[in-house]
Parts: structure tokens; C-alpha cells; sequence
């Protein structure tokens, strides 16, 4: 049978708020075990939780990047389980009233524009972390992520494949790091999801019964635990049988999936309004103040990268998934440099470079990217010694001039040298004349290759070019 | 030197008539000679209170500037933080759990320059209304060593009614100051809620506990409170008001006073001798030129059940911590995670918590939340209503404390919902967290106090600070034989 594929998501981002959500603590990552703890954050018996109103700032600006409504009077409820990496034995987040309702997001999938629904984003507390390794039969908990500030992101069932889910994830991460709500970065797990998938029969209206995978620990996990999930269900449903719902623990060491607990045995969280914090009031002006400080979101940087500056789509979404590298591109662009130069040399030698030496920022300004195109245009380089000057600017912080010296790349177009060169090259190669003159067109390809040869690849080959054809014609 | 109230002893201090050093070595020989008959004490803390008596002796010899209560010796209830001093409440669970940190209050008492003696005994977590259910051992009540003190704040009120405190303060989530106070005839004021910090109170249940004096007298009690209520900004549900003096501005007239007398507390249920004794203090009211009138509050009867259902509710997920992982109790042999959970808390917890948790994790479950939980929370809405309703027409309410007055050892122990009921005058005060001050308004046949509530509008404290004043300048006190100790 033909299944369409139903994907939900749940995101934890760890906001980049100074301190943590309930207690005066450095939210920051690292640092030694049980370091960046207090009373309060490792729940010690009689303290109380104060809300770090921040917290509120920065949920409240990721819910109206994502189209939100803001809810005016909302709370903090208790969720109650236990597990040693949970001093108090219940986090502090919100149940039925969360800070933020019925936003959206619009993704591009296949050149389209689709829009996927965000039922609700709630504010909570992180909770520690266990390390297991190397203590014998026994675990050891580290408190700092205590108490570090989350907003759990729910999405509405929209996503309708794997690669969907996957250019939603991406787009809401572009969102997140815009809006400096979170820094996302996955490998010390500021951005976690949870995933949601079921399937039912193309053309049906009820959802099937969905499975949620935990331990998804980066994009990439996500994607292949979406696909194995998929793979999974229709085999079962194909060999006739039913979807349980449950709970499932990814292994993306093994590209497999296991239960991790029925519905049977699902938590009874026991939710109840936190008595040690008063209701959450937001006032319009609040609101309004923190919609002033949204920049410019990927989505209409993108739209104005296609309609400004004719940029093809597809590059206008590389360059604008990553805020660093769209700020970079306007930097370029407002110093002058033509768009279209500057996004070919980003999405090539410039992505490439950084991928290959795990890059999160360009290391060189963008000044100094223009002024090695304005090089290219004046003709002292050619593309090709540009190439090999950009590759040096990733580790040598000098002006591209002073590599291009360094390098020896000035592009020679004295006329009167690359004459020289050519008499010389005329002189060596008789047949080639000969061949051109009987109308050969290629002739004159080889013999500008070999000018070049001889000035070792710094002739500039509009001179060379025009003085071969010049010399050509006269003989 | 024992029997001086703390506003006496602080003022001898200040003339510099006695030494805070003498006051408490009073303290520790008087607890010396009744501790072991009365047993108020979890923690005494001997040399440690000399030598801050002594540093404030020192203090005052050269002049410096001193706290409000300075070299008076006072005792917490040992569900309050001080920080590398035992904080068990009463609980097997804390028996070695020493806070890295102090309460607002034990802060309070430092920087006031108080004296602290030590740790006063209660019912584990705060939960009982006998002082029976601490794990550490039984207080006696001070006027009949075979009765309870009350409860839970039992060993604050027998500390104070046997003098081996000048003060102590106590926690109230349903009555645990006010019920003890009126067993031991001393005076206990429940603040209204928010007006005293609960940072580092060891929570019982977070929307109905609030901290506040057990003293001697009326004087006392006000001039503790003015030490103790405050906003604290780590306390989001701290309050943050004008606070002014209220020992300052005690004052025994209490002409045109509106006293309104609520029906339903005042009948079936409550002992003759109580009823008899709170009539005769209205008496004395209306000859004081106060007026009295007939209160009504129809739905203070839902509030017994739903403050059990409050109460626990939050106590389930408050207490859920102790788990073995952290500080305290740990069971020793455990085969896994869960079996370590189960055996830490099953052997950590005493019966009257285990049975609380268990009711509260019912009354939370989901298929259940909205029949227990949430209705009590609706019916805690419309107490509320009933009491400003009634404090439309009256400045205070007057109502007995307790049915009886001390109950025998081990007499209810053997039937919680009896306990529970010892409550039922008690426990609509915390729901509507309100105000309301205990003072013994006479003795029964067998020379146990009796006690009286009055009950206060939100940041009504003056008021019955006034009234009880009043009051208590008619009635005779007598003092405790403990077990034939004078």
C-alpha cells in the first residue's frame, strides 16, 4: 500500500539568557562538574525558584519570529518524575497556558513555499546530566545544565516527509540563531528534538498512530531516524499488522530504533500549577518592545536576495540559512562588490574552504573579500591565482595584496613584455602558425596556452588574447 | 532570669542591665533542667550560642550599633535553614542534613543579633498536629507531661511555655503555629501569606505555609514579627509592602472595634469548656467597647477537605526530592535506581508523610486531577469570597482554635481523620491566607489553656495584634509545673 508519511516536532532550545531561569547562575556551557550550581538550581530543601524575566524576552521573541500569538496571563506548572539528573523531582515548565500559541513557519521544499504550523512554544528548565562512564557499577550527575532556560518548540503534524522535516529543522534553527534566542549548537545540545511519526493510507483523513523517537542528537540522527521510522511502520502496517503507540530510543550508532516504553507504562506527570511562582502577565508594550529587536529573518533576507539582487533561489537559501554568512554577504555587498560575485565566491571556494577545515565563522573580514575581487576586476590576478590567494587568507591574515606578493601572483599585462613572450612562443611553435593561418581555429587556444605556460600563469589573458591575434594577423 | 518575656530581656540587654551571656546561660541551664522531661529540642547548640551572646556583648560594651533583638536567645523550628547547623525536620530523611545555605529568617535573626539556642522538635515535614510524627523523639506538654504539645509546631510551643526559649518561631500550613500556641498557652501569630519569606523554609505545602513568632506574651509577638515580615526577592511569593513597626504601634484600644463571630465554629463538635471560655473573652471584648455580631462563613465547612487535598497535593511533589541521590537519608542495599528510590523513601518517611504523599499523588493523577485537585482550588476561591464577605462588616473574626484543648499522648495516633479534624478551626485561615494570632484566653478544669483565634483581614496584623493585647490584659496567666520542676 501507499502511505503518506505524518511528522510532528518537538525542539528544545536552550536560550542564550546570561544567567539561568530561576536562580542568579552563569548560564554557560562546560566547566567543571557541579561548578556552575547553587541552592537553588540543585533544588537543596527550602529554596525557591525567581523567574529570570530575560527568559520571557528571549521566548517571547522566538515565538513572534514564528508567528506566534503571545499569551497575555499565562503560568508555570510542575511536572512531576524522578530521575537523578532532576534535583527536585519535577521541572518547572508550563502545561496548558504556554507563553506562545498558533505560529507558523514557512519552509521552501521543492522550490515551493510551505507553511508548517507551530502549535505552542513553553519556557522550562533544563535538567542535569548523567555520566556513566568510568565509575564502576556506578553513575555520577553533574548540575550544571540545571536550570539552564529551554523553550520546548512543538510543530503541528505538517511535515509530510523526511527531507521536509529536515528543511523545517534547518530553517528553524536559521530562525533561532537570527534572533540570538539560542546559539544551536547541536554538539554541546543547545538544539534537541524529539521526533513524531506515523502513517496512514494516501488520501486518508484520520492520522495513524504515531511513535516518538527520543536521543536524536543532531540533524542528520533526526533525518535517519525519520527514515528508518518510516520504513518501519509500513512494513508492519504491509505485513498487516498495528502501530503501538510508544516511545522509542534512536541508536544512530546502529541506524536502529527500540522501545523505550508503551503506552501502558507512559509517565503520569501529575501537572500541576507551580505554587512557588506567581502567574506570567505580559503587557502589549512589552510585546512590542521585544518585536522592535527581531532583525530581518531568513525568510525575507532570502526574498530580497532573489528580487534585489537576481540571486538564483537555491543560492539565496544557502547563503541566508546561516545568519553569519548572510551578514557577511550584505557586509560584502554594501562595500560595493557585485552580488553575484560575492554569493559565486561564497557558495564556492568560500563554503568549501570552511567545510573542509570545520568553520563555523569566515576568519577574514569582508572588506578583505572584496578587495581580492576589486584584484580580479583590475586584472592584477587572474581567477585562478585568486583561488590560491583566498585559500592563503584562511590562515595568513594579511591584506589579499600582500599574499598576492607573497605568492607571486600579480597577473603580468605590460604589453610590451607579454610581447616579448609571444614572439618567443610564435617562434617555437611554426605549425601552429601554420595551422591557423589554413583557418584552424584551436591553433590559437594552444598557442595562448603556452604564453601562459611561459609567464608561469600570471599573463592576463585579455592582453594575451588580443596581442596573439594582433601578431597573427600582421604575419 | 528564665521567666522574663524577650521584650524584657531585650531591654535589660540595651541598659545594659544584664549580659546577653546571662541570658543565655539562663536559657541553656533552664534547658538543662526540663529538656529531658519536656524534650522541645532536636539541636542545642551550646557553645555556639555563648559565643554569639558573646560577640554581642561585645558589640554593645563598645558602643556599636546592634540589631533589633540583640543577645536575645531564641530557637527555629528545625524546618528552617541555618546554614552547617542540622536541619532534619524531624524527618530520618534529614537526620545529617546540614544546609549549605540560611533561611531569610535564620538571616533575619543574625543580622537582628538574636541568639540562636538551637533546633526546635515537630511533626516530621511539618505534617501532624502532635509533635507524635517527628522520628527524633516525643515533646511533652509542658502543663501535663502526659499530653501532647500540639502540633506541628509543638516544640517552638513547648520551648516557649517551659522558658527555655525566650521565643521561637514556627511554621503554619493549617494551624501548626496557632493549635500548639493554644495547648501551651503561649501566643503564635500566623502572618498573612506573602508578608513573611519562605526562602529557606523546607516546603510542606508551598501556597499555605507561612512562618511567624511563638512568645510569651502579645508584646513579643509583635515585636518578632516587625523582625521577620519583609519582602525578599528570593521569595516570588514574598509581598512587597509597607511594612510598619507593629510593636510600635500596639495599642489595648479597641473601642468601636468590629468583632464578628462566625456561627459555624462556634457549636457542635467544640468542647463546652472552650465554648464557655471564647464567650466569656467576648464578654471581655464588649467591655473593652468593642462590638460584636454574628459572622457567617457557609462554606468554611469544604475547607478541612480542601486544604487535605491542597496540602498534599503540593507536600507530593515538595517531598518528592528526598530520593536517596542527594543530601540525607540513603537506604543502603539497593539493587538499581528504582529499588534505590523505593527503599530511601520507604524507609526515609515516617507513616503520617507516606500517607500524605499518597494522597496527594492521587489527588494529582490524571483522571482524578479534576475531581479532587481542581475543585479544591475552586473551593479555596469561594473561601476566599466568604471571608471578604464577612470582613466587609468586621475588622477580625473570633473563633476557638482547636475542639479540645491538649490531647493525651498517643490518643489520636491510631485515627488520622480524628487528627485531621484537630484542624478544623485552623485550616481556613491558610486557604485564605490570612492573618491570625493565638492567645490563651483561660485553663479548663484540668489546668490546660485554652486558647483563642482571632482572625485578621489580608495585612490585618495591627488589628489582632490590638485586640489580642486587649484581651490579654484580662486574663490571668498561669504558669506550668513541668513534672514538678517550678
Amino acid at each position: 500500500m501507499k502511505y503518506e508519511t505524518v511528522i510532528g516536532l518537538e525542539i528544545h532550545a536552550e536560550l542564550s539568557t546570561k544567567t539561568k531561569i530561576y536562580c542568579g547562575c552563569k548560564n554557560e556551557f562546560g566547566g567543571e562538574p557541579n561548578t556552575h550550581c547553587c541552592p537553588v538550581c540543585t533544588g537543596m530543601p527550602g529554596t525557591l525558584p525567581v523567574l529570570n524575566k530575560s527568559v520571557l524576552d528571549y521566548a517571547i521573541k522566538a515565538g513572534l519570529a514564528m508567528n506566534c500569538s503571545i499569551t497575555r496571563f499565562s503560568k508555570q506548572d510542575r511536572k512531576n518524575y524522578f530521575y537523578p539528573d532532576l534535583p527536585k523531582a519535577y521541572q518547572i515548565s508550563q502545561f496548558d497556558l504556554p507563553l506562545c500559541e498558533n505560529g507558523y513557519i514557512d519552509i521552501m521544499v521543492d522550490g515551493q513555499e510551505k507553511r508548517i504550523g507551530i502549535t505552542r512554544i513553553h519556557i522550562e528548565e533544563d535538567a542535569g546530566k548523567l555520566i556513566h562512564d568510568d565509575y564502576g557499577n556506578m553513575s555520577i550527575v553533574d548540575y550544571n545544565r540545571c536550570g539552564v532556560p529551554l523553550i520546548e518548540i512543538v510543530s503541528e503534524p505538517d511535515l509530510r516527509s523526511p527531507e521536509e522535516a529536515k528543511i523545517f529543522l534547518e530553517t528553524l534553527k536559521s530562525i533561532l540563531e537570527y534572533t540570538e534566542v539560542s546559539d544551536c549548537k547541536m554538539q554541546e545540545g543547545s538544539l534537541r528534538c524529539d521526533v513524531n511519526v506515523s502513517l496512514r493510507p494516501v488520501g486518508a483523513k484520520e492520522y495513524g498512530t504515531r511513535c516518538e523517537m527520543k536521543n536524536v542528537n543532531s540533524f542528520s540522527a533526526a533525518f535517519r531516524a525519520m527514515q528508518f521510522e518510516v520504513k518501519r511502520q509500513s512494513e508492519v502496517l504491509d505485513g498487516g499488522g498495528v502501530i503501538e503507540q510508544e516511545t522509542r530510543r534512536w541508536d544512530d550508532v546502529h541506524g536502529i530504533s527500540t522501545v523505550m516504553r508503551t503506552k501502558e507504562d507512559a509517565h503520569d506527570y501529575r501537572y500541576f500549577p507551580e505554587p512557588d511562582l506567581l502567574p506570567i502577565e505580559i503587557s502589549d508594550e512589552w510585546i512590542e518592545k521585544i518585536r522592535a529587536t527581531i532583525p530581518e529573518l531568513p525568510e525575507a533576507r532570502r526574498q530580497r536576495y532573489v528580487g534585489e539582487y537576481a540571486l538564483p533561489e537555491y543560492d539565496s537559501f544557502i547563503l541566508t540559512s546561516s545568519k553569519n554568512m548572510a551578514d557577511y554577504f550584505d557586509a560584502c555587498i554594501s562595500l560595493g562588490a557585485s552580488p553575484k560575485t560575492v554569493s559565486n565566491w561564497l557558495m564556492g571556494d568560500v563554503l568549501r574552504s570552511m567545510k573542509e577545515m570545520e568553520l563555523e565563522k569566515i576568519p577574514f573580514e569582508p572588506s578583505k573579500l572584496v578587495s581580492l575581487i576589486g584584484l580580479i576586476e583590475k586584472g592584477t590576478i587572474s581567477n585562478n591565482a585568486a583561488k590560491k590567494v583566498l585559500a592563503e587568507m584562511f590562515t595568513d591574515d594579511s591584506e589579499p595584496m600582500a599574499l598576492v606578493e607573497k605568492l607571486g601572483l600579480a597577473q603580468v599585462s605590460d604589453e610590451g613584455e607579454l610581447k616579448k613572450m609571444i614572439e618567443e612562443v610564435l617562434a617555437q611553435n611554426p605549425q601552429s602558425v601554420e595551422d591557423f593561418k589554413a583557418g584552424k581555429g584551436k591553433a590559437m587556444g594552444f598557442l595562448m596556452g603556452q604564453t601562459m605556460k611561459i609567464s608561469k600563469g600570471k599573463a592576463n589573458p585579455q592582453v594575451i588574447s588580443k596581442l596573439l591575434s594582433e601578431a597573427l594577423n600582421n604575419m | 532570669m528564665y521567666k522574663y518575656t524577650a521584650h524584657e530581656i531585650r531591654d535589660m540587654i540595651k541598659n545594659k542591665e544584664i549580659s546577653s551571656v546571662e541570658a543565655t546561660k539562663a536559657a541553656l541551664s533552664r534547658i538543662d533542667d526540663v529538656e529531658e522531661t519536656v524534650g522541645s529540642f532536636i539541636t542545642v547548640l551550646g557553645d555556639e550560642a555563648i559565643k554569639s551572646a558573646e560577640a554581642v556583648d561585645k558589640k554593645i560594651a563598645s558602643n556599636e550599633e546592634t540589631g533589633s533583638l540583640a543577645g536575645v536567645p531564641m530557637a527555629l523550628k528545625d524546618n528552617m535553614c541555618t546554614k552547617d547547623v542540622l536541619t532534619t525536620c524531624a524527618s530520618k530523611m534529614l537526620y545529617n542534613f546540614k544546609p549549605p545555605y540560611d533561611s531569610t529568617v535564620a538571616k533575619k535573626m543574625k543580622d537582628a543579633d538574636a541568639v540562636l539556642l538551637g533546633k526546635v522538635n515537630m511533626d516530621e515535614f511539618a505534617m501532624g498536629s502532635s509533635t507524635e510524627n517527628s522520628y527524633f523523639k516525643k515533646t511533652l506538654n509542658p502543663y501535663d507531661i502526659t499530653r501532647v504539645p500540639g502540633g506541628s509546631s509543638g516544640g517552638s510551643a513547648a520551648a516557649v511555655a517551659a522558658d527555655e526559649a525566650y521565643f521561637t518561631l514556627g511554621s503554619d500550613t493549617g494551624g501548626s503555629i496557632r493549635q500548639p500556641a493554644a495547648f501551651c498557652g503561649c501566643v503564635g501569630l500566623k502572618p498573612t501569606y506573602g508578608a513573611v519569606s519562605r526562602f529557606g523554609l523546607v516546603a510542606f505545602a508551598s501556597s499555605l505555609d507561612q512562618i511567624g513568632p511563638m512568645t510569651k506574651d502579645v508584646k513579643d509577638c509583635a515585636m518578632v514579627l516587625d523582625n521577620i515580615v519583609g519582602y525578599d526577592c528570593q521569595d516570588s511569593t514574598s509581598i512587597n509592602t509597607e511594612y510598619k513597626s507593629f510593636e510600635k504601634n500596639l495599642s489595648s484600644d479597641i473601642k468601636g472595634l468590629k468583632i464578628g463571630v462566625p456561627s459555624q465554629y462556634m457549636g457542635a463538635g467544640i468542647d463546652e469548656e472552650i465554648l464557655n471560655s471564647i464567650n466569656a473573652s467576648l464578654e471581655s471584648f464588649k467591655a473593652l467597647g468593642a462590638e460584636i455580631g454574628e459572622a457567617s462563613l457557609p462554606l468554611n465547612k469544604y475547607a478541612l477537605p480542601a486544604y487535605y487535598i491542597i496540602s498534599s497535593a503540593e507536600a507530593s511533589s515538595n517531598l518528592a526530592r528526598y530520593d536517596g541521590v542527594k543530601y540525607g537519608y540513603r537506604a543502603e542495599n539497593f539493587e538499581d535506581l528504582s529499588d534505590l528510590y523505593l527503599k530511601t523513601r520507604s524507609e526515609g518517611f515516617g507513616k503520617e508523610v507516606k500517607r500524605r504523599i499518597m494522597i496527594g499523588t492521587y489527588a494529582l493523577s490524571s483522571g482524578y486531577y479534576d475531581a479532587y485537585y481542581k475543585k479544591a482550588q475552586q473551593v479555596r476561591t469561594q473561601i476566599m469570597q466568604d471571608f471578604s464577605q464577612a470582613f466587609e462588616k468586621f475588622d477580625c473574626l473570633v473563633t476557638p482554635v482547636s475542639p479540645t484543648t491538649a490531647f493525651k499522648l498517643g490518643e489520636k495516633t491510631s485515627d488520622p481523620m480524628q487528627m485531621y479534624m484537630a484542624d478544623i478551626c485552623t485550616v481556613s485561615v491558610n486557604i485564605g491566607g490570612l492573618p491570625a494570632i493565638v492567645i490563651p484566653c483561660g485553663y479548663d478544669k484540668a489546668g490546660l489553656p485554652i486558647g483563642i483565634q482571632i482572625i485578621g483581614k489580608h495585612f490585618g496584623e495591627q488589628t489582632i495584634l490590638n485586640a489580642a493585647l486587649a484581651l490579654e490584659q484580662t486574663v490571668k496567666k498561669v504558669r506550668p509545673q513541668i513534672g514538678g520542676i517550678e
